[in-house]
């Protein structure tokens, strides 16, 4: 080395040394004392908590949901499910049975006014039919075994006891995730084959004008489905897709989604499975009970002449066309 | 009555894994089952914290309120414990946990969860077993309560960081390192479990 690039070497070095020697230690804090403050850095876990609605660190392990340290959503989560679901199913499936009663009370058995005729029509064929009672059943299915979950420990749990209601409960899981799947099928079908006779039209607001059908001496024109049907058909559509894409999350947990979107899964599942049920609740009451004719059409596939004529106008003179048969001939005999 | 804690004194642990090894031993613990785990907050950077963490044994638990069977209890010393024969493995205790202790082994495809599994406090289980039997170990781990011990992981701590014990005995403990060390960052979970916590 030449003399020169000595003398450079060493001012160069002495100057870094006296400058590294002059800054302060930036990293360590020091507490109001003037002695060190390790804790200054931290940031404890109320600030942590307001920055975001959970603590996250690094683990060592692979499974990837124990990295959480702390998600206080979970309490909030045990609320909703103890607390609000409970009160609010209950309120709601106890106040639609109740109201139906009420309706029944009131109202009665919607009859057929010119009384049967005697002949009948195919309304519903055999596949329709069979779509149909493939959710309806896997439908009932899947309600009481999703209520265990939020009131067996209630209702049931008292009456049995723990063992065996345990056992009803594993059972009723199992019967729960596995009938989904056809109901999921039941639904694709009824959504396929009934969706052109429920698009919205004008006849629908005279219906509605006429008071749906339940006022004896007011005519209430209608299609194939009446507003009523209409809307239970676009309802169950909506709530049977929210339920089945909830259902489906809950279904595989933790592929893809992280407890937070689990919890909302859940809330989903559970608040549209509660008002789905209302819903059916009502759609069964008018099928049986509610209305005399009504039931044949999904049990065997047809309808009487004079029932079609005072619920289905519109859809009746368009069948009777169809198999060119007289519409004259609707008339009862004496 | 002595209430049963944790309290994982965050300044001391030095994320050595001893709690996590000792339970996994103690208790037998099958594969892929971590009752206890350490957690490292801003891990590399200035204020890296590391905390132990598993059941906290929390004051009105939420996964024994949200349990459809009801399979989950406290006792007496505020230890929660569950019966695994109950249990039907729908998870929901895992959703309602706070600290994530909850865990279940695979059985099925996809999803299928098996019976909940977690930190016992080394008290054993809620099952009908007799305490310390053969039959209760292999189910729920060691029965280190019954004989008057404390959890293993408290116990194989190699900086004394976590703490098990009476609530008031180990809150007493970590105020009075706080106040000699000067420093703390607090008994993280504590507000959460057990809605109170540790003034210094």
């Amino acid at each position: 080395m030449t003399r020169f690039v000595r003398i450079r070497l060493f001012i160069v070095s002495a100057a870094l040394l006296i400058i590294a020697a002059t800054i302060p230690a930036q990293a360590q804090k020091l507490g109001p004392d003037g002695a060190p403050n390790p804790t200054a850095s931290v940031t404890d876990q109320g600030t942590l908590l307001k920055q975001a609605p959970r603590i996250e660190g690094r683990i060592d392990i692979p499974d990837q949901k124990a990295s959480v340290l702390e998600q206080p959503a979970g309490r909030e989560w045990d609320y909703f499910h103890e607390i609000l679901l409970h009160w609010g199913a209950a309120i709601v499936i106890v106040g639609t049975i109740l109201f139906l009663g009420l309706a029944y009370l009131i109202i009665g058995r919607v009859r057929i006014a010119e009384g049967r005729s005697g002949r009948k029509i195919l309304r519903f064929k055999a596949f329709e039919r069979f779509s149909h009672w493939l959710t309806a059943i896997s439908f009932v299915v899947l309600g009481l075994t999703g209520l265990n979950i939020t009131f067996g420990k209630i209702v049931l749990l008292p009456l049995v006891g723990p063992d065996t209601f345990s056992d009803v409960a594993q059972a009723a899981k199992y019967v729960h995730n596995f009938t989904s799947f056809s109901f999921v099928a039941g639904l694709v079908l009824i959504s396929v084959i009934f969706f052109k006779d429920n698009f919205p039209a004008k006849v629908d607001i005279d219906w509605l004008k006429q008071g749906g059908g339940f006022i004896r001496n007011k005519h209430a024109p209608a299609g194939r489905f009446n507003l009523g049907e209409k809307l239970v058909f676009w309802f169950s559509l909506a709530a049977g897709v929210a339920v089945s894409a909830s259902g489906f999350l809950l279904l595989f947990p933790f592929y893809g989604t992280d407890i937070p979107e689990m919890q909302i899964a859940q809330v989903v599942h559970a608040v549209v499975a509660i008002l789905f049920i209302a819903l059916i609740l009502a759609h069964i009451y008018i099928g049986t009970l509610g209305m005399e004719g009504a039931f044949e059409a999904m049990a065997t596939g047809e309808v009487d002449l004079n029932w079609a004529k005072e619920h289905h106008d519109l859809w009746l003179a368009r069948r009777l066309k169809e198999d060119h048969r007289d519409v004259a001939a609707t008339t009862p005999a004496e | 009555m002595a209430r049963m804690k944790f309290l994982c004194d965050a300044d001391r642990c030095i994320e050595c894994n001893a709690c996590v090894t000792a339970c996994k031993n103690e208790n037998e613990v099958p594969w892929g089952i971590n009752r206890r785990r350490v957690v490292t907050i801003n891990d590399g950077k200035p204020g890296e914290r590391s905390v132990s963490m598993a059941c906290m044994h929390c004051t009105d638990a939420p996964c024994a309120a949200v349990c459809p069977v009801t399979c989950i209890y406290p006792t007496e010393d505020g230890i929660v414990l569950h019966n695994k024969d109950l249990c039907i493995g729908c998870g929901y205790c895992f959703y309602a946990c706070p600290f994530g202790a909850p865990q279940y082994p695979q059985v099925g495809n996809f999803g299928s969860r098996g019976k909940m599994d977690k930190c016992t406090y080394c008290a054993g289980g809620g099952g009908p077993e007799a305490p310390g039997s053969a039959e209760e170990f292999a189910k729920y781990g060691s029965n280190r309560f019954g004989q008057g011990k404390l959890p293993m992981c408290a116990e194989m701590c190699s900086t004394k960081s976590l703490l098990a014990g009476d609530g008031d005995v180990i809150a007493q403990i970590y105020k009075e390192r706080v106040l000699k060390r000067g420093y703390g960052s607090g008994a993280w979970g504590w507000m959460t479990a057990y809605h109170g916590d540790i003034k210094v």
